[in-house]
């Protein structure tokens, strides 16, 4: 599904659209950082759990951007494809439409849009549900629905349908009339991007940190809903990204891979995660490279 | 969806013109006495109109606001009658006129509202119906020329007094020249809770329409009144200058709404004042989308104690608009209140001002008074100005004045990308979301056609 070789990226920009001010804003944001993944190998098969492991500043979330298309990275890959199309050549809502989602690691806010207003376009535009054309009919002529044309009986449907991903993760059906991240709590950020995720039942769900910031209990809702959502949606596949070995007590990945310093250094089944947790990142990967251990800083 | 230009306007579409009357071009005595005639109006009225003729000659063209150096008066038509008589019934209507209104949806929206709706086509209004529970209960809802016809002393007592024929230029035009526009009354204590609305449309090329409406709202009485606007394109341009008088007496509650869609040509220069006695609330809801240039800022002259106003202003300026826009609060009496929250947006070079006076004078104690207007600029060619001025005599009042402008965020743009959402719609969504404070207090009927107006002026912007 996802195949990824030598994938490198640096901070430059090159920009979805000409008067975009995606790409100066977040280009000035990173500015001083340059080469930042430096050969990524990576294959995600349909149906797979993956799980990446890696330090603060490893590269991480930069690798979850650049598949999700964040214009400011600059892309060079000998293969970046996705379902066999070359992802490099897509915008971030073509790749949303193609499958791909990201779960923010810190969502942004955007006043008011409610939840389920975006959720409801989101479904129309990513193909999830086919827009209803004509709605109804005034003195003999048809009215058509737009994008932002009310259709009560569809809204009633998916009402119905984001009701019983609420409640999974234990949130109330007002939630829906909030502004989107507006407001929310670090534990509200996170459901709601899971929340997002069961509504548009994407193909490849990259969760970038989902559990950082999490009390135990955030994290197991959070984490039981990932499940179920692994459950009903047998043909996805999630890319997990991780400090943490805690939530893998709740999802068990096909592949565990640790990311450091802009590579991915050891790739390996759901023990290497235990491993890691054990062990630390910089004493894994002086082993790897047959460094003498020295009293490494044991990351937690 | 990404094919349609932007200002492709909707609804211009022009009909066959089919005038029973149609008056000369340009403006002078004959033709005020002409127009006063027509409609048979007692001889008060026909002087009110001359008087004021005389005074809209007589003034000089505002200079501090939006450029009207293009205005041409000797090139409108200041009065045309469509059809001879009001019509009761949908049926009744001439076949071009229903087809009109099924394109612009009115029948919809009648249906969907169970208030009577006063359709405005041309400077009569033609068809008109309402509920008889409303009528039982007193309150009159009614076109301008009926209610003078068939309340002359109710009008002439009102008439005027709110905004002299000589507050500006264009109420001088306005009082010369009137024709059609709504009359409401509303007995005391009666509350009318379903909005009553009117649909005003221009058909006419080279037509100025110029209603007055007239609303008086009793002691404790409730009402709202919805008026939207569309008009066809012309390739010559179109004046629109309204006036609207309120009168909220003590204890009562007016709620007025507009949102107004003139086509990119026409002149839009209205202005609107309400008088607030004894606790009484005056809220307007000014949602300004089309026209070449606007010019308006609903007031409220807060005459009794306690009395409060509030204005919601809205505009969206796109290419070759300027929307000069806000509000005024004039603070007369103790313990008044008021608010002004505006919202505007430009994008492909279009312009918006936000224009406000607050005003307190020396003895109107305990006044609180808070100012917010935001402006979001969607490209390096739009632009957008804030004119606030505060005239405060009196010590004892808190004031508030809050002003933010800005762009779109890019971060913003991307979260929603990984949703699915183009550049365009992602943009859509976000100007909805920055204008909602305001959209969520108009109808829902009119909010979802708003949101569809943002998203055809968005299509096309950006890139």
């Amino acid at each position: 599904m996802l195949r990824i070789s030598n994938l490198r990226s640096s901070v430059e920009g090159s920009s979805f659209t000409k008067a975009s001010a995606v790409t100066k804003v977040l280009a000035d944001r990173s500015e001083g950082r340059k080469e930042i993944l430096k050969g990524i190998d990576l294959q995600v098969k349909r149906s797979e759990i993956h799980v990446l492991m890696g330090p603060n500043g490893s590269g991480k979330s930069t690798l979850a951007q650049v598949i999700a298309g964040v214009p400011l990275f600059k892309v060079q890959s000998s293969k970046f494809k996705f379902m066999e199309k070359d992802l490099g050549k897509f915008t971030p809502d073509k790749r949303a439409k193609m499958g791909i989602f990201l779960a923010f690691q810190h969502p942004v806010e955007i006043p008011g849009v409610s939840v389920f207003n975006v959720l409801r376009k989101a479904k129309v535009v990513t193909g999830n549900k086919k827009p209803r054309t004509r709605i109804s009919s005034v003195r003999g002529k048809p009215v058509y629905s737009g994008l932002v044309a009310p259709d009560l009986g569809r809204a009633k449907e998916l009402r119905q349908e984001l009701v019983g991903y609420l409640s999974s993760l234990k949130l109330s059906e007002d939630f829906l009339s909030r502004s989107l991240n507006e407001g929310f709590s670090g534990g509200e950020k996170k459901r709601s991007e899971i929340l997002q995720m069961m509504a548009l039942r994407p193909k490849l769900v990259i969760l970038d940190e989902i559990d950082s910031g999490l009390d135990v209990d955030g994290l197991k809702i959070v984490a039981q809903a990932i499940k179920k959502f692994a459950t009903e949606n047998p043909k996805s596949s999630i890319l997990l990204i991780t400090h943490y070995a805690r939530i893998l007590k709740y999802l068990k990945p096909d592949f565990v891979h640790i990311m450091m310093d802009g590579k991915i250094i050891k790739s390996g089944k759901a023990s290497l995660a235990q491993k890691i947790e054990k062990e630390g990142y910089e004493r894994t990967r002086n082993v790897l490279e047959q460094r003498p251990i020295k009293d490494a800083p044991r990351s937690n | 969806m990404n094919d349609l230009q932007v200002n492709d306007y909707r609804y211009g579409f022009s009909k066959p013109e089919n005038y029973v009357f149609k008056a000369k071009r340009g403006l002078n005595r004959s033709v005020v006495e002409q127009i006063s005639s027509i409609k048979s109006e007692p001889g008060w009225m026909r002087e009110f109109r001359l008087r004021a003729l005389e005074i809209f000659e007589k003034k000089k063209m505002p200079k501090w606001g939006a450029d009207l150096s293009t205005i041409n008066f000797d090139d409108i038509f200041y009065y045309i009658k469509p059809t001879e008589n009001q019509k009761k019934s949908w049926e009744d209507l001439p076949k071009d006129i229903r087809d009109t209104y099924d394109a612009i949806g009115i029948p919809e929206a009648e249906r969907k509202f169970l208030a009577g709706v006063t359709a405005q086509y041309e400077s009569e209004a033609v068809y008109h119906s309402f509920q008889k529970q409303w009528e039982d209960k007193g309150v009159i809802f009614c076109d301008m020329d009926t209610g003078l016809r068939k309340y002359p002393d109710i009008v002439k007592s009102y008439l005027g007094r709110s905004i002299p024929p000589a507050d500006n230029k264009f109420a001088a035009l306005n009082s010369a020249v009137w024709s059609g526009g709504s009359f409401i009354y509303v007995p005391p204590g009666i509350s009318v809770d379903i909005p009553l609305q009117a649909y005003f449309r221009i058909n006419a090329a080279n037509m100025g329409q110029f209603e007055r409406t007239l609303i008086i709202v009793d002691e404790g009485a409730y009402v709202h009144y919805v008026e939207g606007c569309t008009a066809p394109v012309y390739t010559t341009d179109s004046l629109h200058a309204a006036v609207v008088e309120i009168f909220v007496k003590k204890g009562a509650r007016c709620r007025y709404t507009t949102i107004q869609n003139w086509s990119s040509n026409v002149y839009n220069l209205v202005t609107k004042r309400a008088f607030v006695e004894e606790d009484g609330i005056m809220e307007w809801v000014d949602g300004n989308i089309g026209s070449k240039i606007t010019m308006k800022y609903p007031s409220c002259y807060l005459v009794g104690r306690g009395a409060r106003g509030e204005i919601l202003s809205l505009a969206l300026a796109n290419s070759g608009q300027h929307q000069d826009a806000g509000g005024k609060l004039m603070f007369l009496a103790p313990e008044t209140s008021g608010e002004i929250i505006s919202k505007s947006v430009s994008v492909n070079g279009g312009r918006t001002s936000y224009r406000g006076l607050v005003k307190a004078i020396k003895g109107a104690k305990g006044v609180k008074c808070n100012v917010r207007c935001d402006a979001l600029i969607l490209d390096e060619q739009s632009r957008s100005d804030t004119y606030p001025t505060m005239k405060v005599d009196e010590k004892d009042v808190t004031m508030g004045h809050e002003a933010t402008v800005g762009r779109i965020n890019a971060e913003q743009l991307f979260y929603l990308m990984s949703r699915g959402f183009s550049e365009t719609e992602a943009t859509s969504l976000i100007v909805n979301g920055f204008i909602e404070p305001i959209v969520k207090e108009i109808p829902f009927e009119y909010a979802v056609e708003l949101n569809r107006l943002i998203q055809l002026n968005m299509e096309g912007s950006i890139g």
